[in-house]
């Protein structure tokens, strides 16, 4: 399949500092791709740079093999690309049914939302029942919820996904992943997903890249990086036991 | 029947006070800070309006007259933020309000340079003409005050309610990050928002000028009282505004009749102060944690 979006040696810095020192990937049109990594490893500002909120400072981004990077946000809706921030960051006055309509703001047909409003309706019920609270009201799921339907009413073609699962418990996140797949598998969205979670990303995602402060150090597909010793030790916190009974020391990363 | 004289007249002047609050909370809900300024930009619509409308100057129609005073105190305050405050972005907050005051300071001195320092009236289609309803004798420009601020008030919800823009503006005061992703240009947004307090400032000027006098120190004054009633209000919230406005303005002439008049000079400060020290986020505020 072609790539819907390539990434070639993107760098990015905040000021003196590098928070992308170099990154590639590709993601095919009409897959999940997810970004595994710990805490300041720069997956918040891989999502940043892709929807155009930072511009990077080398590199290249090309979306339906056009050069993306370094256009601005609203731009980037327009052409398809859309941005569900980590932690929600909903309109906390505004009614659902305002927050989604904000979401269709860089659209251009005015009149064409209401087939989207029905997509939204179809997969997250419970939004539509809340229609008129206000949006800072709901729990956290549903904030969760309105995010990505939110993100959804600009319909994209490809949604950069952070962190659904922050701060959400066990049966929520399986239900958002859920949604998720089937999103993918019934529309036919590509989704970037960064994810902590990494056993849940990668139960849901057909490829996945490992990045570590600032760097792709592993990449493969889903069930490859499921079953790898590394990711199992350091990201999917490893049950069983090894050989030698309890081992007393860490084990070195071997991708370094 | 004279406190009823007096209430008319305390909730014209009130309403006037409210628009002025009504463009420091339209500001500081967009840019999270507070324009100084405000008290001055009314001054100079009006000083515009007056260039513009009275016979001895351009002797334009009263209603085209306001139209270009409003519309150039508009794209006045447009600039003012896309070109001038937009550098200071990032700063601390601090640096905005001292710009804003400055600000003030240079369009007080730009205004008298002009126009000179005396007061001037603005002449209106109904200056001097009394409304009489029984024993109840209104100057119809307070009527005029009244009804044109009700109007105003109206618009503003339906805009802010019902529109695209009206929402985006909401949604970028709420989570500018969000607005950010979403496509909304917030810039522009924050622009356009100090645009409109721009052309409420020039429309309270108006109203102002066409009652009494301005002189071009007035702005100092109206700027810190509208400041109080936006404070009053709780700064955030837009019908907080209005209500503090038309108490301050309602309870003023009582306190000039019955208080001695050093005393009653002081009289808004001192509500601001027991609002602050009772109800530190105002009387209206719009308060909630952000849940995670």
């Amino acid at each position: 399949m072609n790539p819907l979006l390539t990434v070639h040696n993107l760098e990015t810095s905040y000021g003196p500092v590098m928070a992308l020192r170099g990154v590639s990937l590709s993601v095919p049109e009409g897959s999940i791709v997810t970004v595994l990594g710990g805490n300041g490893a720069g997956k918040t500002t891989l999502m940043r740079t892709l929807s155009g909120a930072l511009a990077p400072r080398k590199g290249s981004v090309r979306y339906r093999s056009k050069r993306i990077d370094g256009m601005e946000p609203d731009r980037l809706v327009r052409e398809g690309i859309v941005h569900v921030p980590e932690g929600r960051e909903i309109f906390p006055f505004m009614s659902v049914a305002e927050n989604l309509r904000m979401g269709a703001y860089a659209r251009r047909d005015r009149s064409g939302w209401a087939a989207e409003l029905e997509l939204v309706n179809e997969y997250f019920p419970i939004l539509a029942e809340r229609r008129r609270q206000e949006a800072g009201t709901l729990s956290g799921g549903e904030q969760q919820m309105l995010a990505i339907a939110r993100g959804l009413m600009a319909r994209p073609a490809l949604m950069l996904l952070d962190e659904p699962s922050l701060g959400l418990s066990p049966v929520l996140v399986s239900e958002i992943f859920t949604i998720i797949r089937r999103l993918n598998q019934e529309q036919g969205l590509t989704i970037v997903l960064v994810e902590q979670n990494a056993r849940a990303a990668l139960e849901v995602a057909d490829h996945g890249y490992v990045l570590e402060i600032g760097r792709i150090v592993m990449d493969g597909p889903a069930e490859r990086l499921m079953a790898s010793e590394d990711i199992r030790e350091f990201y999917l916190g490893r049950t069983s036991e090894s050989s030698r009974g309890r081992r007393r020391w860490r084990r070195r990363k071997t991708w370094r | 029947m004279d406190t009823l004289q007096l209430l008319i007249s305390g909730i014209a002047n009130g309403c006037i006070y409210g628009l002025i609050a009504l463009g420091f909370v339209l500001i500081y809900k967009a840019s999270e800070s507070v324009n100084f300024a405000q008290g001055d930009m009314m001054i100079l619509g009006a000083f515009l309006a007056i260039a513009l409308i009275n016979t001895n100057q351009a002797d334009l129609p009263f209603l085209l007259g306001l139209a270009i005073a409003g519309l150039s105190l508009g794209i006045f305050a447009y600039l003012l933020d896309s070109l001038l405050l937009r550098r200071v972005f990032g700063q601390p907050q601090l640096t905005m309000v001292i710009l804003t005051i400055a600000l003030g300071f240079v369009l007080r001195f730009v205004i008298g340079a002009i126009w000179g320092h005396d007061p001037v009236g603005l002449e209106s289609p109904v200056a001097g003409q009394r409304l009489s309803l029984g024993a109840l004798s209104v100057p119809v420009i307070d009527a005029v005050i009244i009804g044109t601020t009700v109007f105003l008030v109206a618009v503003l919800w339906l805009f802010f309610a019902r529109t695209r823009l009206g929402l985006a503006m909401q949604a970028s005061s709420q989570n500018q990050v969000a607005a950010y992703y979403m496509g909304i240009p917030v810039k522009r947004v924050v622009s356009l928002v100090w645009a409109m307090s721009g052309v409420m400032a020039a429309i309270a000027g108006v109203l102002f000028a066409a009652k009494g006098a301005v002189e071009p120190a007035a702005g100092l004054v109206f700027g810190i009282k509208a400041f109080a009633a936006a404070v009053i209000g709780g700064l955030g919230s837009l019908p907080g505004a209005l209500a503090g406005g038309l108490l301050i303005g309602i309870m003023e002439p009582f306190a000039g009749r019955h208080l001695p008049s050093h005393l009653a000079q002081v009289f808004p400060y001192a509500l601001m102060l027991l609002v602050l020290i009772i109800r530190p986020s105002g009387l209206f505020a719009q308060v909630r944690q952000k849940k995670v």
